[in-house]
């Protein structure tokens, strides 16, 4: 008994380290001032070849990067909100017309629902590249390229929020919505006031994970956006380090920033929520 | 009238989402289909020629190849280091805590940023990184290998879809694992069962519908290696992970259409397997 003790804490102190140090490594690096930067990690930044002497700490710690990046960076600003517009709408239209549409295949009987949901999960499974061309025409004769909306669209009807909060509803006992519609609530009502609030869990999943795959996105800006105008910010670390790369760690924390600061806020529904899309019903 | 209204209120709830699915995901790709099979104008039809110029083509074949080693090793690993983890934490559990610092902390990579590791992962394996210096250490001659740039790079490929992706499948199989009824365990001890007797005769056959999702997800995920993959190495990467998304950002830049199209109905093809799969071994409700 004691052994096993002593097992799992080493592979779970062994796993955790393995997330921690490159998260701290970023975190110091973000704080040095540029000679310190270029002492440790010249060849990682690609401006030449030496030793790297890695930290966990900054031996002097400075906050020139973030004041370059935050004040001298009108580029990284731009980008970052490109970001935001980019991401948000999507969120808030999953919800507004994800969750609707999760309710109706978690709660009503209607033909052909099975087959529906089928073609839903079989659209979350495709990667992006199976309609890359398709789409592309699609979005150009909607005349949307090269704009936010060729992000937006089709970003809100991506299927797998759906699944997900599908799932999360099914998980809310039946007898609650029965017993709802017996006092006399009506259809919307029920959704609105059991639905919403029970199936909350997996809607914050399903907003989180868009959320943060948006922040991520790579395949659709370089399919969709010609102007590097609009480029979101996961856009600008690829380039950054060649001209600017005294200020790429500290880039590279801002833009972990608030995909990190959502999650911590909604771990708990995220762990419910994904725990649910994988319960037996 | 009641009972027109009853049948027709799903719709309501379903139409804003169906609309829009058909126009930007389901139109697409059906016009992909029909594409397929037709020249570059979109008027003739050519039966099958499109695909067998894909069948062919030397590039294709190359990132095919590496995206299905790439998929063949990484799901079964991923999946197998994730349960592995869970089930450590459900041993673990049952003596102390909830160990919440401990899930908060491997999901956490999944939040993180590709474009943001992408420098920390270059610390470690450049010609001057960490890795190099240690194994120069331990093995006495001196490494300069540049990791992501040799015929490594497919390793180093799946360490960092492993290192992104453990913590998502760690919370399925805790779910499906905090769902297995606790009498099974305790009628198993009391025949006297060890722990790997446990583990193959309950906890493993008890994972088989929460294996099914996990390995979809997995699969659902997988493709997302391609940012890893192009951030680290480029457009052009070490041929070992020219991947499928390599080949269709070029065909893209040349709008080859004729042959992404082609490319996509076999990978569509391809990818409805494991659902096939899933629906036959249990999953009886998608």
């Amino acid at each position: 008994m004691k052994r096993r003790h002593w097992f799992t804490g080493a592979v779970l102190l062994a796993a955790c380290l393995l997330v921690w140090l490159p998260l701290i490594l970023m975190t110091a690096a973000a704080w040095m001032p540029e000679d310190e930067l270029y002492w440790r990690y010249l060849s990682p930044l690609g401006m030449g070849r030496d030793r790297v002497r890695a930290a966990l700490l900054p031996s002097y710690p400075s906050l020139a990067a973030m004041k370059e990046l935050l004040i001298g960076s009108p580029g990284f600003f731009a980008m970052f909100w490109n970001s935001c517009i980019q991401v948000i709408p999507v969120a808030a239209g999953q919800f507004l017309i994800g969750a609707p549409a999760a309710w109706a295949f978690a709660r009503f009987r209607f033909p052909g629902k099975k087959q529906l949901f089928g073609i839903y999960v079989i659209l979350m499974i495709l990667p992006f590249q199976v309609t890359q061309v398709s789409g592309y025409l699609v979005l150009d004769r909607l005349g949307v390229l090269n704009t936010h909306a060729a992000m937006i669209l089709p970003g809100i009807w991506s299927t797998l929020p759906v699944f997900i909060m599908t799932r999360s509803f099914e998980t809310i006992p039946e007898v609650l919505t029965e017993a709802a519609y017996l006092d006399g609530a009506g259809v919307w009502y029920t959704f609105l006031h059991i639905g919403l609030p029970l199936g909350y869990p997996g809607i914050a999943t399903a907003l989180m994970l868009s959320f943060t795959d948006g922040w991520n996105a790579l395949e659709q800006p370089l399919t969709y956006l010609k102007d590097k105008d609009l480029w979101p910010i996961s856009l600008y670390l690829p380039d950054i380090a060649r001209d600017k790369a005294a200020v790429a760690f500290a880039a590279a924390l801002i833009t972990c920033f608030l995909p990190v600061l959502v999650y911590l806020n909604c771990q708990e529904e995220l762990e419910q929520g994904v725990a649910s899309s994988g319960l037996k019903q | 009238m009641a009972k027109l209204k009853q049948e027709a209120l799903p719709w309501l709830f379903l139409v804003p989402s169906l609309a829009g699915t058909a126009v930007f995901m389901g139109f697409p790709f059906l016009d992909a289909v029909r594409r397929s099979f037709q020249d570059a104008m979109g008027v003739r039809f050519t039966g099958l020629k499109n695909y067998r110029a894909v069948w062919n083509n030397e590039a294709f074949r190359l990132a095919a190849g590496n995206t299905a080693r790439f998929l063949a090793l990484c799901i079964p690993l991923l999946m197998a280091v994730s349960l592995g983890l869970a089930l450590v934490i459900t041993w673990r559990r049952k003596g102390a805590g909830n160990l919440r610092l401990v899930r908060t902390t491997l999901v956490l990579p999944m939040v993180v940023p590709a474009a943001a590791m992408v420098l920390i992962w270059r610390i470690l394996l450049c010609p001057d990184g960490i890795l190099n210096q240690a194994l120069t250490v331990v093995t006495g001659r001196l490494w300069e290998t540049d990791w992501a740039f040799s015929g490594h790079a497919f390793s180093v490929l799946i360490a960092t879809y492993l290192w992104k992706h453990t913590g998502y499948d760690m919370i399925l199989w805790l779910a499906g694992l905090s769902g297995i009824p606790e009498e099974l365990y305790e009628a198993a001890r009391i025949d006297g069962a060890g722990l790997w007797q446990e583990l193959i005769y309950i906890t493993f056959p008890q994972l088989g519908g929460t294996a099914g999702l996990v390995g979809i997800l997995s699969v659902v995920n997988s493709f997302r290696v391609y940012r890893e993959a192009y951030l680290l190495a480029g457009s052009y990467p070490d041929s070992s992970i020219y991947l499928i998304p390599h080949l269709f950002a070029h065909w893209f830049l040349n709008l080859d259409i004729q042959k992404m199209t082609a490319a996509a109905v076999m990978m569509t093809a391809v990818f409805l397997l494991p659902v096939a799969a899933w629906k036959v071994t249990g999953g009886r409700r998608p």
